[in-house]
């Protein structure tokens, strides 16, 4: 079923309008209410009033992650924090993390947003939903509850983590819907067979997989282990969390919601829109926020889209999987990483360094494996194991500590990490996704 | 009387070991005493050589991380309740004993004892107390 027939399946023409004067609305809005943004607006020389189209959103400044940090922890909202109902936070590049708040209508949009997201992966009102994304300040969890809620399903808020306990509820009360990150739920069918039992027998007819990059010979496999039908979930904090973009049963690209959040794809590098087709960085507008609104949002997500209709019937427009990133950020157990996140906290320890490499793992059917190589400089040497076993552990649990994943740091030789001239490779990805 | 020990990084892989021992070995440095402490990730190797500011400077060059650390060297007789009765003086007088390693010489009835004190000129001075030998420069060099 379509959740929301007239905005999902809108006729192209009509959705413009609606676009066109939300964004007229939204920009006023912010250069009214939100001081950071509206000094950005000024820069460019750009008022409300030269907004009249959706097609003069190219003369909009980008928002980035940059200006997150500068406005750490509340200069972005667009109103007071005591009209703010819920606040969560992800990752920073450096130092803070990322903060996002929620208005009252900012919450019922997201619940809207993500029952079109179930419905759209294939969910219909009386299904049972395990809810296998953290619960907390990572929006993965509350996201698919308020979508669950609002849709009327039977949830099952099992948060992320204890395995077996997941499968027995899966064994037990015969969830239809099982939503969690999809190296998870592979690593869940290896407990399975272990425990005896056998994942095509599973009661998942519907997986709802996000929040970390993965492939479709993943899709494939994770369909053929557990008889599922498999599709992408595409979301950020900074917009909403989940429920951004959804796959349908046909598979072949994500529904973007751009009635609420207007995308464009762009040439990285020169800021201006590629073709119809060609790959490029997502730049979300938020049509309708209240709290956090954000105009042109630099996802760094590389991805493309399409613009023909849909056989589900939808006209939204379809991203494609992404591809990668334009920042060195990665993906390790749903949590968003960047290497100057590592930098900060080498560098906050005292005589160290930063010569350091992150080496992400993925072996068969286990979780992600983060390593931390840190050199060991002449300064910071110990001729006693103890002092560097003590070194080792300080810097693991700072990371961990601000990460909150563990990581495994290995402390080498100086000079064996390679230099390179210009940008230094920070991370070397080993997974095969 | 302190000595000096070079202390060496070593990554937990195949052929370090052999490629700083034969570094030094190439440059006609003679280890003296040799000890290794390991760790599941690294280990540090611990040498006692003739040439020490040597062979610092040639490890530096071809790059290890490494370090001089002061130690202090003794005589024992080569028997039983050698080792303990140096231990007793130390005890005696609440020095700590960070690590240390022994070998036996080849030229004497002697073994020889490296100690890594937390501190080594109070050590220096309570064993020359106890008429206990501590090895020099010049006798690492003769050994």
């Amino acid at each position: 079923m379509i959740w929301n027939e007239a905005m999902e399946c809108a006729d192209p023409k009509d959705l413009k309008g609606i676009q066109s004067q939300r964004l007229k609305e939204i920009v006023a809005y912010i250069y009214k209410n939100c001081p950071p943004l509206k000094a950005k607006l000024d820069a460019a020389k750009i008022s409300p009033k030269d907004i009249n189209s959706i097609d003069d959103i190219t003369k909009l400044p980008f928002t980035t992650k940059n200006d997150m940090r500068d406005n750490y922890p509340f200069g972005l909202f667009s109103l007071p924090l005591k009209e703010f109902k819920e606040i969560h936070v992800s990752s920073g590049t450096t130092g803070n993390p990322t903060v996002v708040g929620y208005t009252k209508e900012d919450i019922e949009l997201w619940s809207e947003v993500m029952a079109r997201v179930l419905c759209c992966a294939g969910a219909n009102p009386n299904d049972m939903i395990q809810i296998a994304y953290g619960y907390g300040l990572f929006t993965g969890g509350l996201g698919f509850h308020y979508g669950a809620l609002k849709m009327g399903l039977t949830i099952l808020p099992a948060s992320s983590g204890q395995t077996k306990r997941q499968l027995k509820l899966m064994t037990d009360f015969k969830p239809g819907i099982l939503a969690c990150t999809p190296s998870y739920c592979l690593y869940m069918a290896e407990e399975a067979r272990d425990l005896g039992i056998n994942p095509k027998e599973g009661s998942w007819k519907v997986g709802i997989f996000g929040a970390e990059p993965w492939s479709e010979s993943m899709r494939k496999e994770i369909e053929a282990t557990w008889n599922m039908l498999a599709t992408d979930v595409y979301g950020l904090s900074e917009i909403i969390g989940p429920g951004v973009a959804q796959e349908c049963q046909y598979k072949d690209g994500l529904h973007i919601f751009s009635d609420v959040f207007y995308p464009e794809v762009i040439n990285a590098e020169t800021g201006q829109p590629v073709k119809e087709g060609e790959k490029g960085e997502l730049v979300i507008t938020t049509l309708t926020k209240r709290g956090m609104p954000l105009l042109r949002y630099r996802t760094r997500d590389i991805v493309s889209i399409k613009y023909e209709k849909c056989r589900c019937g939808r006209t939204s427009p379809r991203v494609s999987k992404i591809t990668g990133r334009t920042d060195d950020m990665i993906i390790v157990r749903g949590i968003n990483v960047f290497p100057s996140q590592i930098e900060h906290v080498l560098l906050g320890i005292e005589g160290t360094q930063p010569h350091y490499q992150l080496i992400v793992d993925r072996k068969t059917g286990e979780l992600d494996e983060l390593e931390v190589q840190v050199e060991v400089e002449p300064k910071i040497f110990s001729d006693e194991i103890k002092k560097l076993k003590m070194l080792e552990d300080k810097i693991r649990k700072e990371i961990e500590s601000i990460l909150g994943i563990f990581v495994k740091v290995t402390l080498v030789e100086h000079k064996s990490i390679q230099r390179s001239e210009g940008k230094a490779k920070r991370v070397i990805d080993k997974r095969v996704l | 009387m302190k000595l000096n020990q070079i202390s060496i990084f070593l990554e937990n892989r195949e052929g370090r070991l052999y490629e700083a021992c034969s570094l030094l070995g190439e440059h006609k440095i003679n280890i003296r005493a040799l000890t290794i402490a390991e760790s599941d990730q690294f280990g540090i190797l611990r040498v006692v050589v003739d040439k020490p500011e040597e062979a610092m400077a040639l490890l530096k060059k071809n790059g290890f991380t490494a370090d001089l650390t002061d130690i202090v060297a003794v005589e024992v007789d080569d028997k039983p309740g050698g080792l303990a009765k140096i231990l007793k003086i130390i005890y005696d007088n609440r020095i700590n004993i960070e690590y240390m390693y022994g070998f036996v010489e080849k030229s004497s009835e002697k073994a020889l004892l490296v100690f890594r004190f937390d501190d080594s000129d109070k050590a220096i001075s309570v064993l020359t107390d106890n008429k206990i030998k501590v090895i020099g420069k010049k006798d690492i060099v003769n050994l």
